[in-house]
């Protein structure tokens, strides 16, 4: 039916029509817009003179390389050595410098401290929180209660072995599960958790036998946390009269502990991070304010 | 006696749904009992109504021409555009869920059916699968037998097309909330999933195809290459990178075929073409009808459809390893994913220019329709997106926005302004006339959906734009010692304003979407009845 259409001229553009119809539907017979088509050939131009800079087009077995023998790879490679090149400097000296030197030097310490925070944020933040400040079950760093102490040398060896890591080297304490295992009887653990809460300030429950409770810390919890509840840095056992409990501080809290206790984990980084990062990251840490 | 469609269709639905049932009862997999319970139900009652349709009437031929006029099916082409509200509309409110998730974690709600892990890919299938590709279906089965004056052939070769289209849509949505999923981006449906797709697809192309070779016209309309090209490198791109191995037949889960950078590879060939094809060449299909029959004016170039066509199809497919910029992928596979992308930016402006020009001598009309409108201001956003995709092609560009924000702000200014606004265009135009109405019932409430989404697509954009600027910035900034000057975290809330913005235009573009589908109704229920040409639907009228 089309092919016997005329073509005709359309009334508002002046242009003539291809002579076909569909459904209603015709089509002018404007030429390709001359800006288009030179854009279009200049497009093709530039990827063309790309192809013959760049590694572009593959072979049988490789793909041409192009004559600026460009190589993404050597380009990162050489920028990550850079970046290296360009703090080691102070990096190197950092490795040289013990902590207390660090930390006394003004510009050594500055550049301890932006490689911590930097550090801190990607790898610590997580747990610890942007500020340090820590979470339930995640230590605060900026209060003075320190489990496994909060000297620049404890802080680096917690940094470079964790706590209950994979390293031998790994700070290591283990709370037994009074509860769980049946070590202590559900009255016991009532008793032992009311001295401890009485002792840490807390509000106890009423017509407990305190007498009792204070036999049995006495006689499964002071080897670890101490006669006088103030903890033993050494064995990581946590002072239970601070401030600041890690798994909360309540009389309910405490009994869950007893119960069956959470021992947390802090991975190592000494496979992970670099000497002067580690160094760099307990300089920081040691900054928040709790450092001992 | 019963035809031999309808013989077929029995047959291969009483086996499918046999199949099924022992799945189903033989799985230990939830997740499969749920989806074979389910496919062997949709099968079993697929096959009693086509027995019932057949005792019902006996099995008499449907004319393929009333009173000299093709007698046209439409029936599939409402179910199409029906469902296409219904997805968009649910697309669009999980999009808005996920929105808020990201700037409101809480609305997460710790369950794992409300995730953003899961919700994610819903509301990308749903809204590019489930809304685009039924929009595609319904204007590709109108526009093909109107522009061939013929009806597609078969009674149920239609039916079972779109039903079984939307039968895939359910299967996968439910799958991701209920954790199925092969982990590919666009393409997570599980194996059995992609199947069914692979046998509704080539049933889609033969329906076509044969609808095409129909056809009482000597030459084939524009749209229909552009629809023809969809369907066929769809169904190549679908099959390639879903090429797996099912773990057993009675699991969901299976295993890639691909491995390493190849599968990578694969997965942006197919990710990069799924754009380049689903949401691009079907779509300047339908700009191609819908645009020059609107506003009643001829296409303004053959010559620019012709080459931007050729070299759109030809070069798009070359232009997938951008995505994989500074990846395993070798530098020289990326160059040239990168050229392509170049090159490639003339071609798609032939779809802009052709679309824009034709309006030339009818420009008044956008005062008064807002429905062309739409679809100029669609066209427009095409443009952009289409400039702003080879530029973010570059690697020096894309060392600053690739996985950020910016990526999100340019995926949806191509999908809520063009892909959105085209089919929003397109259905506005075919709801009257489906209906045999003579218009909408309300330009009004078309002008109100225009501004208030237009509004939210700003909103939408700029912000993605901002803070993905922003993310790359600060990710890449170093202190004067040569320190990271900011941890991932604190650039996760330096977000949080944009979320909350992007969040809100997301919840314009939503309300736009409730006024149109309301308009819609409004517009089938009670919209004045056209006097002339009436559009018969035909067939099986029980299935609507």
């Amino acid at each position: 039916m089309s092919d016997t259409h005329q073509k005709e001229i359309d009334q508002l553009s002046g242009v003539e029509t291809t002579g076909h119809e569909w459904d209603g539907l015709k089509e002018l017979n404007n030429p390709l817009p001359k800006w288009w088509l030179y854009l279009f050939y200049a497009t093709i131009a530039w990827a063309v003179v790309y192809w013959v800079l760049y590694p572009s087009w593959p072979l049988i077995s490789s793909y041409t390389t192009g004559v600026l023998g460009s190589s993404q790879r050597a380009e990162a490679i050489a920028a990550y050595e850079a970046g290296v090149a360009g703090r080691s400097e102070f990096a190197d000296k950092i490795v040289a410098a013990s902590l207390d030197e660090i930390s006394s030097d003004q510009e050594l310490r500055q550049f301890a401290m932006a490689n911590g925070q930097a550090a801190f944020g990607d790898n610590c933040a997580p747990c610890h929180g942007t500020g340090g400040t820590g979470f339930i079950g995640y230590p605060n760093l900026q209060d003075d209660t320190w489990i496994w102490g909060g000297t620049m040398d404890a802080i680096q060896t917690t940094l470079l072995y964790g706590i209950r890591s994979d390293y031998d080297d790994t700070r290591f304490g283990d709370m037994p599960a009074f509860g769980a295992d049946e070590i202590l009887s559900d009255e016991e653990i009532d008793q032992v958790a009311n001295f401890v809460a009485s002792k840490a300030g807390l509000e106890t429950d009423d017509g407990v036998d305190l007498a009792a409770g204070e036999t049995l810390y006495i006689d499964n919890c002071a080897a670890c946390h101490g006669d006088a509840l103030e903890g033993i840095q050494e064995l990581g056992g946590p002072s239970l009269v601070s401030a600041n409990y890690l798994y909360g501080k309540s009389l309910d809290a405490i009994k869950t502990q007893i119960h069956n206790p959470k021992n947390g984990v802090m991975p190592g980084w000494v496979d992970r991070l670099d000497p002067a990062t580690i160094k760099s990251l307990t300089v920081y840490v040691h900054s928040f304010g709790g450092g001992q | 006696m019963i035809s031999l469609e309808e013989g077929f269709f029995a047959f291969f639905l009483i086996v499918l749904a046999f199949a099924c049932l022992i799945v189903a009862g033989k799985t230990f997999d939830q997740v499969m009992a749920f989806h074979a319970g389910l496919g062997a139900l949709i099968a079993a009652v697929s096959a009693f109504v086509i027995f019932k349709n057949y005792f019902n009437d006996g099995g008499i031929a449907i004319p393929q021409e009333i009173g000299g006029k093709p007698n046209y099916n439409m029936g599939p082409v409402k179910f199409g555009a029906v469902a296409a509200m219904f997805w968009g509309i649910a697309g669009f409110l999980v999009g808005l869920i996920i929105a808020s998730q990201l700037a409101w974690p809480a609305l997460n709600f710790d369950l794992p059916w409300t995730n953003f892990g899961r919700l994610r890919p819903l509301h990308t299938s749903a809204v590019i699968f489930a809304f685009g590709g039924n929009v595609l279906l319904a204007t590709s089965m109108y526009v093909v037998q109107r522009t061939s004056r013929a009806r597609m052939p078969g009674r149920l070769l239609p039916w079972f097309v779109i039903i079984g289209y939307n039968v895939f849509i359910v299967i996968a949505g439910t799958g991701y909330l209920l954790g199925a999923t092969q982990g590919k981006e666009y393409a997570e449906p599980e194996w059995y999933a992609d199947l069914w797709l692979t046998i509704v697809w080539v049933a889609y192309l033969l329906l076509f195809m044969g609808t095409l070779w129909k056809r009482k016209e000597p030459h084939i309309y524009v749209a229909n290459w552009f629809y023809l090209a969809f369907i066929v490198t769809i169904a190549m791109l679908h099959i390639t990178n879903n090429l797996t191995i099912p773990v057993s037949i009675y699991s969901t889960q299976s295993v890639i075929v691909w491995s390493g950078v190849q599968d990578a590879m694969v997965q942006w060939w197919y990710g990069h073409n799924a754009v380049g094809f689903f949401l691009t060449a079907g779509f300047l299909a339908i700009m191609y009808y819908f645009v020059p029959k609107r506003a009643d004016r001829p296409v303004y170039s053959y010559r620019l459809s012709i080459v931007h066509f050729w070299a759109l199809i030809f070069i798009y497919i070359w232009a997938g390893p951008h995505h994989l910029h500074y990846t395993a992928l070798p530098q020289w596979a990326s160059t040239l994913g990168a050229t392509f992308s170049i090159i490639l930016w003339m071609p798609s402006w032939g779809g802009m220019i052709n679309g824009l020009m034709t309006l030339s001598g009818a420009w008044d009309k956008l005062r008064t329709d807002p429905v062309l409108r739409m679809m100029v201001v669609s066209v427009a956003f095409y443009g952009m997106s289409t400039f702003e995709g080879p530029l973010m092609s570059l690697r020096s560009v894309n060392s600053l926005s690739h996985y950020t924000d910016w990526t999100i702000g340019h995926v949806h200014s191509g999908a809520l302004g063009w892909v959105g606004y085209i089919s929003f265009g397109a259905l506005y135009c075919l709801i009257p006339w489906l209906w045999n109405k003579k218009g909408l019932y309300s330009l009004k409430l078309v002008n109100w959906h225009f501004w208030l989404s237009t509004l939210g697509i700003v909103l939408y954009i700029t912000a993605m734009w901002v803070s993905g600027i922003m993310q790359g910035l600060m990710w890449r900034a170093y202190d004067s010692l040569g320190f990271l000057e900011y941890s991932f975290i604190e650039t996760v809330e330096a977000m949080y304003p944009f979320y909350v913005i992007r969040a809100l235009g997301g919840a314009l573009f939503v309300i736009g979407s409730l006024i149109m589908a309301y308009n819609l109704w409004m517009t089938v229920r009670h919209g004045e009845a056209e006097e002339a040409e009436p559009v018969t639907s035909g067939s099986l009228a029980a299935a609507e």
